[in-house]
């Protein structure tokens, strides 16, 4: 063990050196900041941040909410059909999923809410319906490994709003919550759908299911194998 | 630790994919040191634009000078360790300014000042000479064919001896463009693998594999593609691109490897690129009009399917795809993809690297599912006392050297393996 100091060291010798006040008297109210008005707030502007560091804002409008007055049975009837949409999703019913759509339909989860098209711009998923077999036909093989492992999902679908309704055409846009299980772990996936749906002799089918990812652009802890 | 006796000619010790402490000294030998990828300059083109990327275990920013040049900074204040940019990427204007204390500094990440400054920080040894007083940067910057690397360590090979052989991945997507050039299509694609890097960079050039682990969307996409040529006379190169994963071992044989000193490699090419459809013929006039019939003729007679630079990235030049690693731990890997517009090409020829990028490369892949799921399980396996090598036998004994390049006769040789460990071993045994 070494012996006490007797000097101080070097650093504290530094400091300027002043006789001991009563602590009592070290907290009398000596300064209170206030009534700034008209005077510079922060010391922050005192160093000009030229940077703007912010995530760039959306640029998409603020949603017209109600857009279009539905009669109940309309709304019920377009309700009622995505609720099976994500019935036979969640049931692995994939060929009753895919005969949903017609036969120009369009599945497309794009990558940023802000895009509008799937040709100049990468997409996670757009597929027509030879692809969609393709995928049916990949998760069913029996050889398809990474189908091995339990794994199931759980859609919720609310918000319904008609956006457009013309002729045989109805646009609608809802939201939906996915959870997967995947052996002993769930993850979450978020976001809206916009569905273009055409009535047809066969009752309402699907030309373009639009899906809009919340999480499109975090990180993909492993992939989806099957469409949200 | 003696890593000479985990590795072996023939095999190597599990415990190179598990174990934390080779984890570590991976980051500090390897990735720390070398050439690492960090973004292509058309992802900033204007002063202060920037994109946060990391360098082993090391939080870094790639950011465009006011000069034009590009910096790779330590993203960190030196104040008191706050990172700089919070964001992945954006615009940080023309300074970096602490969210904490405001201390500010240059697109250099020299200082540009501390609040109260003069005063509060009078005699001591915190003034703009010390470099304790600025953002710390890489030790070297340099980029090949507007791709940037940077590398944490002061002496070593400089970028164009590192990637050797492999400089031609740059070369083969940029020669692919009328104007000589790339322009990136600024999304990332990322997804985690639950398993040691290593699986990654071995796959790649497996050979063997694509017909086990993807037979299931290859056979259905065969069944698709006939239908649809038997319906309309044609289908479209994309279905092409899934159906080749079905071919057979024998087919896969003929497929080359060629395996570069730093453990670099190419996979020779299967998929038969160069339709000859009027969108071909226009984009191969256009390279014509460019650099003449003789020099086109050499850019797209090119074999390659990956090029690979070891020990983290992977390049689909034929079709402008980059995947790149970045280590987060023994068992996960994050894996950043990219694609690339060829400058001057038409809008035609870069659809067919968007399919590619949709089918194969995105996070609804019909592909890279079945791995994932091979090297997680692959990776549970090497955790376990059930066995404690991995057989990298395949056609073990047939090597051949000519040069500093190692081929095999046959393409599933596990040659690459083989050499991927020689560097591995090179830069994990130096001091």
């Amino acid at each position: 063990m070494s012996a006490p100091r007797k000097t101080p060291p070097k650093a504290a010798q530094a400091r300027v050196r002043a006789p001991r006040r009563k602590i009592s008297e070290r907290l009398a109210p000596d300064v209170v900041i206030e009534g700034a008005v008209g005077r510079r707030r922060t010391g922050a502007q005192a160093v000009a941040p030229d940077h703007s560091p912010r995530a760039p804002a959306g640029s998409r409008p603020a949603p017209v909410l109600a857009t279009l007055p539905a009669s109940a049975d309309l709304l019920r009837e377009v309700e009622q059909f995505l609720y099976r949409q994500a019935e036979l999703l969640d049931g692995k019913h994939w060929q009753a999923w895919i005969d949903l759509f017609t036969d120009d339909g369009m599945y497309w989860m794009p990558v940023s809410q802000d895009q509008t098209d799937w040709l100049s711009w990468p997409s996670i998923f757009i597929e027509d319906k030879p692809l969609m077999t393709i995928r049916l036909g990949r998760v069913t093989h029996p050889n398809a490994w990474s189908q091995a492992p339990l794994w199931a999902t759980n859609h919720l679908v609310s918000h319904v709003t008609l956006e457009s309704h013309g002729g045989d055409t109805l646009v609608v846009r809802s939201r939906f919550h996915m959870m997967e299980l995947r052996r002993d772990t769930i993850r979450h996936f978020g976001g809206s759908y916009r569905h273009t749906l055409v009535r047809t002799p066969a009752g309402l089918r699907i030309r373009q299911q639009r899906v809009d990812l919340f999480n499109a652009q975090a990180p993909f802890d492993y992939v989806l194998q099957v469409w949200v | 630790m003696d890593l000479q006796t985990l590795v072996e000619p023939d095999r190597v010790h599990r415990r190179v994919y598990t174990d934390a402490e080779i984890f570590e000294r991976e980051m500090t030998h390897i990735f720390e040191r070398v050439w690492v990828y960090c973004g292509h300059e058309t992802q900033v083109p204007n002063p202060g634009d920037y994109y946060t990327v990391r360098i082993g275990r090391q939080p870094m920013v790639m950011v465009r000078d006011r000069d034009g040049e590009i910096r790779v900074l330590h993203n960190r204040c030196p104040h008191r360790g706050v990172q700089l940019c919070g964001n992945t990427h954006g615009n940080t204007g023309r300074s970096f300014v602490c969210s904490y204390h405001a201390w500010s500094f240059h697109l250099d990440g020299s200082l540009k000042t501390i609040p109260l400054g003069a005063e509060a920080y009078r005699g001591t040894r915190m003034n703009k000479s010390n470099p304790d007083c600025r953002m710390k940067p890489a030790a070297r910057v340099a980029s090949y064919r507007g791709f940037v690397f940077a590398s944490l360590a002061a002496d070593g090979p400089s970028l164009g001896d590192f990637l050797g052989e492999a400089k031609v991945a740059f070369d083969d997507m940029c020669d692919r463009s009328p104007e000589g050039k790339v322009t990136v299509v600024p999304v990332c694609h990322r997804v985690i693998q639950h398993s040691n890097w290593k699986f990654f960079m071995e796959n790649q050039l497996d050979a063997l594999h694509p017909s086990v682990t993807h037979q299931s969307t290859g056979v259905a996409a065969t069944r698709v593609e006939k239908r649809v040529i038997e319906e309309q006379g044609s289908a479209p190169l994309y279905y092409h691109m899934l159906s080749t994963f079905a071919s057979s071992f024998e087919q896969w044989d003929q497929v080359q490897t060629l395996n570069f000193p730093h453990g670099h490699g190419i996979l020779k090419a299967y998929m038969g690129l160069r339709p000859q459809d009027p969108d071909t013929r226009a984009y191969e006039a256009l390279l014509v009009k460019a650099y003449g019939r003789k020099r086109t003729e050499e850019y797209l007679s090119r074999s390659i399917h990956h090029v690979l630079v070891y020990p983290y990235l992977s390049v689909q030049s034929p079709l402008q795809q980059l995947r790149c690693l970045r280590p987060l731990g023994p068992d996960r890997t994050l894996s950043e993809i990219w694609h690339f517009r060829l400058d001057g090409a038409p809008e035609a020829i870069y659809r067919r690297s968007l399919w590619y990028y949709n089918l194969v490369n995105s996070p609804a892949t019909m592909i890279n599912a079945d791995d994932l799921e091979n090297w997680t399980k692959g990776q549970w396996g090497l955790e376990s006392d059930g066995g404690d090598w991995v057989s990298f036998h395949r056609h073990f004994g047939t090597d051949r050297r000519e040069g500093d390049i190692v081929t095999s006769t046959k393409g599933t040789s596990e040659v690459v393996m083989r050499n991927q460990f020689d560097a591995w071993m090179q830069y994990m045994t130096r001091d």
